[in-house]
């Protein structure tokens, strides 16, 4: 059992960090922060996970959000994918284990992996809409969204979604005004079986590993943390009785990392392309500088004319 | 040889100096609508580009218009180029002489045109410049299309949205070269400008840099070879 999170003081307190405390920022540069916040994670164990979207509930309930009231697809998940309102989606596959033929019904809470190194920020374009915290936690600035896209193109894991009422983008938040205050994500809160559980990455990682052995020792013998080290880890990390198969898991992806394209789209093709603009405006301004207007002479006037009344 | 590319509207005034009409009302409309599409496209695009001329989306009453607007643009530029193709196209048809007119490039650029051959109403490098626009403007619709996710999301993969925003981003760099090319070139050759503002050119003008348009036109559509 991993201790729960206290309960907060309810008397008013300042947040516990902010704009001093960002490593990262959509399309600027920031100073590296004086201080270095205490990392944190959120680790989901599917292991113990039992589908009942408590979390959903408690993500809807303490993001003031409200989906709109769907249809049954003759399936568990609902809504069928994530959705401005939707950040988190528990994901239900059915997986017949090839070595003991048993129906393993695997479920995952779907949502943000708050990236070490987040794609959504590197692809995004509009200053300050995309932050990271030293503690690790990457949150969407409503205000300075533009409504783009560029951040489902930069992610991984396809997860953020672009609001058709207000065309800004949505995405977990990892509840960082809840984490500010010394609480933990209100899914983490609400999960009765501790399937979610929010400290410390360090804390995290160990809890995970006591998790590994437990199901190593009921024959799990692929069982293991997930924290992709292509994207730097993550904020969110799983522990998996098959993690040597993520993708049996609603297409958890294998090994990501940021799509090369978007690194060359964000990268090489950025600074070459601003120079290239930058060369042919230069090249005309030195050829004027040095060979002059290329002007119409009196003898051209005259040939035409005398063209001219030639012919006519 | 027929007269490619004598355009209708093309005539000479006999005079001092001789003038020359060179584009039609309706052709010079169409070309400055399809300019001030390209400029507007071109600055509300850097603006999402590249970070340091985000400032620009001001122009445009801030990020979220630029976003919402700059599609749009990019469909009546489509449409206003597409009215610039048909009127041109044949006139840009390649020639023999452009071929050797590029390969003298040096005595282009050194406003040598007496030792250049004698071109059409358009030489190898507004040739270039047309089929280039041309090229990169379809380029641009399709690529621009695959990413407008306001209305088109649901329709092509991520995958396929990120190859079509660096193709995007790769050929609207490279029009914006074209079109500096294309603004220098107009700016450099003195007389040019005005066959696009009032549509008339003088004679020398065409003598100096068009001089088989200059002769198809007052010569009865004679050429020489």
């Amino acid at each position: 059992m991993f201790p729960p999170l206290p309960n907060p003081p309810v008397q008013p307190m300042p947040a516990k960090f902010g704009e001093q405390d960002l490593v990262r920022r959509s399309a600027s540069n920031v100073a590296p922060p004086a201080r270095q916040l205490t990392q944190v994670a959120k680790l989901i164990d599917t292991s113990k996970c039992i589908g009942c979207k408590a979390c959903q509930a408690a993500c809807l309930e303490w993001n003031d959000l409200r989906e709109e009231v769907g249809i049954n697809h003759g399936v568990y998940d609902n809504p069928l994918d994530l959705t401005p309102a939707s950040l988190t989606v528990m994901r239900f596959s059915e997986w017949i284990n090839p070595e003991t033929q048993n129906l393993e019904w695997l479920i995952r809470k779907d949502g943000c992996m708050h990236c070490e190194d987040p794609g959504c920020l590197k692809a995004c374009p509009a200053p300050g809409a995309i932050v990271q915290y030293s503690n690790g936690i990457v949150d969407f600035d409503h205000d300075k969204c533009i409504g783009c896209g560029y951040c489902i193109k930069g992610c991984p894991f396809n997860i953020p979604r672009i609001s058709k009422v207000d065309n800004r983008a949505y995405k977990c938040t990892l509840c960082s005004d809840r984490v500010a205050v010394g609480q933990g994500p209100a899914c983490a809160k609400a999960c009765p079986t501790q399937a979610i559980v929010f400290g410390t990455k360090e804390e995290m990682k160990q809890h995970a590993e006591g998790r590994i052995k437990d199901l190593k020792s009921r024959g799990y013998k692929n069982a293991g943390l997930y924290d992709p080290p292509g994207v730097g880890g993550t904020h969110v990390m799983y522990v998996l009785h098959h993690a040597d198969k993520p993708e049996i898991y609603s297409n958890l992806p294998n090994d990501p990392k940021i799509s090369p394209i978007v690194e060359v789209w964000k990268g090489v093709t950025k600074y070459a392309g601003m120079a290239a603009i930058g060369t042919f405006a230069a090249i005309g301004f030195l050829h004027h500088l040095i060979s002059g207007p290329n002007r119409v002479s009196d003898e051209d006037e005259q040939n035409a004319e005398r063209l001219t009344e030639d012919k006519t | 040889m027929t007269a490619y590319d004598v355009e209708r509207g093309d005539k000479v005034h006999a005079g001092h100096p001789v003038t020359i009409d060179r584009y039609t009302t309706a052709a010079r409309i169409n070309h400055w609508i399809t300019a001030t599409c390209l400029v507007l496209l071109a600055l509300s695009g850097l603006s999402i580009f590249h970070p340091s001329l985000f400032f620009l989306t001001e122009l445009f009453g801030g990020g979220q218009w630029t976003r919402a607007i700059h599609p749009w643009i990019g469909v009546v530029l489509f449409f206003s180029f597409s009215g610039l193709f048909i009127r041109f196209w044949r006139a840009n048809l390649w020639r023999r002489e452009d071929g050797t007119w590029l390969a003298q490039l040096r005595d282009v650029l050194a406003a040598n045109d007496e030792k250049l051959p004698e071109v059409g109403k358009y030489n190898a490098g507004q040739k270039t410049v047309f089929w280039g626009m041309s090229f990169l403007i379809v380029t641009l619709i399709a690529s621009g299309l695959v990413i407008w996710d306001q209305y088109f999301a649901a329709y092509t993969t991520i995958d396929q949205k990120r190859l079509a925003v660096l193709i995007h981003a790769l050929a609207a760099i490279v029009i914006i070269c074209v079109w500096i090319v294309h603004v220098y070139a107009a700016i450099w050759v003195r007389g040019t400008i005005s066959a696009m503002t009032r549509g008339r050119v003088t004679g020398g003008w065409a003598w100096r840099h068009h001089r088989k348009w200059l002769r198809e036109l007052v010569g009865g559509r004679q050429t020489h070879s």
